[in-house]
């Protein structure tokens, strides 16, 4: 006879359940004996400043143990990893016993084990106590026959009331699996969550994550952004400065040229030239070289003096910035130059960036007609997501008739 | 004249080599980094160094630092550098040592080959050549004394900053040398600077104007 997996498989999980609930029995009650000693002590001689302190110590002292004990009980026969809520300290001294005592993760554990701890003991008791009133139900007719003639023959219930009992043991028997997987499931809930990370230790990791890996993002961006800038300088732009100097050349050695080639070969050097100058537009603004090197200072001279207005650019900074705030502002003054000499209709314009205590703040402020809007175009919303990227803050004003102005500020403690 | 150029790109330096040579120039010497132009001059001692800003290994400053070595170890070799962007920064630097034999132009110029090649010639023979969008950036930082300047006085700081003679730049403006000559003696009044005769002196004097208002 062969046994379907099915069955196989309940079994399996009932024999789980049930010895995860005969293990938990005295991990449960583990603290009842304390703290009724401390309740009858003290209400036996009317002194509770001997008893109470002596139980409280011990409930205390008892409780990270329990805690770990519930760990490898659940670790061991369900498998299941309980979350520290907070790392293991390096080493254990009156601090960092008082530290774990101040917080609110000690009384969530205490709480667990003094109080829902019984109630669990309980629970799981009555499940143990139901698999053996079942198993003894479900048996009985058997063990009937062990009882000497004697005796059965002067029972004579025995014979009506046997199979009755047999068959409610073997009901409860069939209910044990399902009745042992629920109390099992509320009690690995009640563990997960007090002995485990609390909601907001939880969300604290998680914010912590989100930043970290924000923060990693944010440097792959540059990074890439220094790449690309790389590539396009040892590549595009030389081939590009090597093809106009060949075309050049070709102009300077043939003037005798009939006109008309002449007149070709100098339209393909003012192209050549013109896609230099467009090309090395693009590749400013994505993280000059100059920027690394030399810093914000430096970089952003090279970049007013591209706009084809006038420029006031005023940095005053005491020290360089991280390279990813360094980075943020470079982005920010070249795209709204970028703007301004686009649409402002500016006639000029003022850069000015300052360190402010922890913050650096970058304003750009035109002449120009007003009236930007950050959701028209894409430039402005760019600009507010890159800032937001490093916590910054972005603020524009921009009336009709003018003038704008961009501030933004950027956290820079080190 | 012998010539030493530094540049990484092979494609470019087969170009710089073809534009120098038509420029009368010997090129002695093409190497791709910093530590092989500071050998070759050292071996050659060449009167003109056409050195790339950004090479081997960090391809940030390396062709400013190599040029500030050569200004001070060797002044009788010139130094031109090239970049795809200027940067004041580092013009400020090459500037520092001496204001002589030393230009600094962007790589887009090579392209008008007999401009770029009269440029170098310029600052072998002990002139100076600076682009004018390094000038630009100069004045920007300069600041003040320069707002009482007029735009056209501007456009004539520049072309004179770049090292042209008076003729030179009544060429690139379309205008008289009378005028020119009108213009600069305004520039010098309202930058309160002494009247010279050379024009490179004249440069100079403006380039040190510049560059002392850096900090």
């Amino acid at each position: 006879m062969t046994i379907p997996p099915r069955w196989g498989r309940l079994a399996r999980r009932a024999r789980r359940d049930t010895g995860f609930l005969i293990t938990g029995v005295p991990l449960h009650l583990a603290l009842v004996p304390v703290w009724a000693w401390g309740a009858t002590t003290t209400a036996r001689t009317g002194n509770w400043a001997l008893a109470l302190p002596v139980s409280l110590a011990l409930v205390l002292s008892s409780v990270p143990v329990l805690t770990v004990a519930q760990r490898c009980r659940y670790r061991a026969l369900l498998g299941v990893d309980i979350r520290r809520s907070a790392p293991v300290p390096q080493r254990r001294s009156p601090t960092t016993a008082l530290r774990w005592l101040s917080s609110p993760r000690a009384w969530r554990q205490v709480g667990y084990h003094l109080l829902l701890g019984p109630l669990v003991a309980l629970s799981e008791l009555m499940v143990l106590v139901a698999a053996a009133v079942g198993l003894a139900g479900a048996t009985g007719y058997g063990w009937v026959w062990t009882l000497p003639l004697g005796v059965r023959r002067d029972w004579f219930g025995w014979a009506t009331l046997m199979p009755c009992y047999t068959v409610l043991g073997l009901i409860l028997l069939s209910l044990l699996p399902w009745l042992a997987g629920v109390v099992a499931r509320a009690e690995s809930r009640s563990v997960a969550a007090l002995l485990g990370p609390s909601r907001a230790d939880r969300l604290r990791e998680r914010v912590a994550y989100l930043a970290g890996s924000r923060t990693d993002l944010i440097e792959a961006v540059d990074a890439e952004r220094r790449r690309i800038e790389r590539d396009l300088h040892d590549g595009t732009q030389q081939r590009l400065v090597s093809l106009a100097v060949n075309l050049g050349l070709a102009m300077a050695t043939r003037p005798d040229l009939p006109g008309e080639a002449h007149e070709v070969l100098a339209e393909a050097h003012l192209e050549a030239k013109a896609a230099i100058a467009e090309l090395n537009d693009l590749v400013r603004g994505l993280h000059p070289a100059v920027l690394e090197d030399r810093g914000l200072d430096a970089a952003l001279s090279g970049l007013a003096a591209r706009v084809p207005l006038p420029v006031r650019l005023r940095v005053e900074l005491p020290e360089r910035a991280a390279p990813a705030v360094e980075s943020v502002a470079y982005f920010v003054i070249s795209e709204a130059l970028a703007n301004v000499t686009k649409h402002a209709g500016a006639s000029r314009v003022e850069v000015t960036v300052r360190r402010v205590g922890t913050v650096l703040r970058v304003n750009v402020t035109d002449d120009g007609l007003g009236g930007a809007d950050p959701s028209g175009g894409t430039g402005l919303s760019g600009l507010a997501k890159r800032v937001g990227s490093v916590d910054g803050i972005f603020r524009l004003s921009s009336p009709v008739g003018g003038p704008t102005t961009v501030t933004v500020e950027l956290p820079c403690a080190r | 004249m012998r010539a030493v150029i530094a540049e990484d790109s092979v494609l470019l330096r087969v170009g710089l080599v073809k534009v120098l040579e038509m420029g009368g120039f010997q090129v002695v010497a093409e190497v791709g980094d910093a530590e092989a132009l500071l050998a070759a001059v050292e071996e050659h001692q060449p009167e003109l160094a056409l050195v790339d800003v950004r090479m081997p290994p960090t391809f940030t400053d390396e062709g400013v630092r190599a040029a500030a070595v050569i200004r001070r170890g060797r002044p009788r070799t010139a130094v031109v550098l090239l970049s795809q962007y200027v940067e004041e920064r580092y013009a400020a630097d090459l500037l520092a040592t001496n204001t002589s034999g030393v230009g600094y132009l962007l790589k887009q110029r090579v392209a008008d080959v007999q401009d770029f090649a009269a440029a170098v010639r310029r600052v072998a023979e002990g002139g100076t050549a600076l682009d004018p969008q390094v000038v630009a950036q100069l004045l920007l930082r300069r600041g003040d004394p320069l707002v009482a300047l007029t735009p056209r006085e501007r456009e004539v700081l520049a072309l004179m900053a770049e090292g042209r003679s008076n003729a030179g730049i009544a060429e690139a403006l379309t205008v008289s040398e009378s005028a020119v000559a009108k213009h600069i003696n305004n520039i010098f009044a309202k930058l309160d600077l002494p009247v010279a005769e050379a024009d490179h002196r004249r440069v100079l004097a403006v380039l040190r104007f510049l560059g002392a208002s850096r900090g």
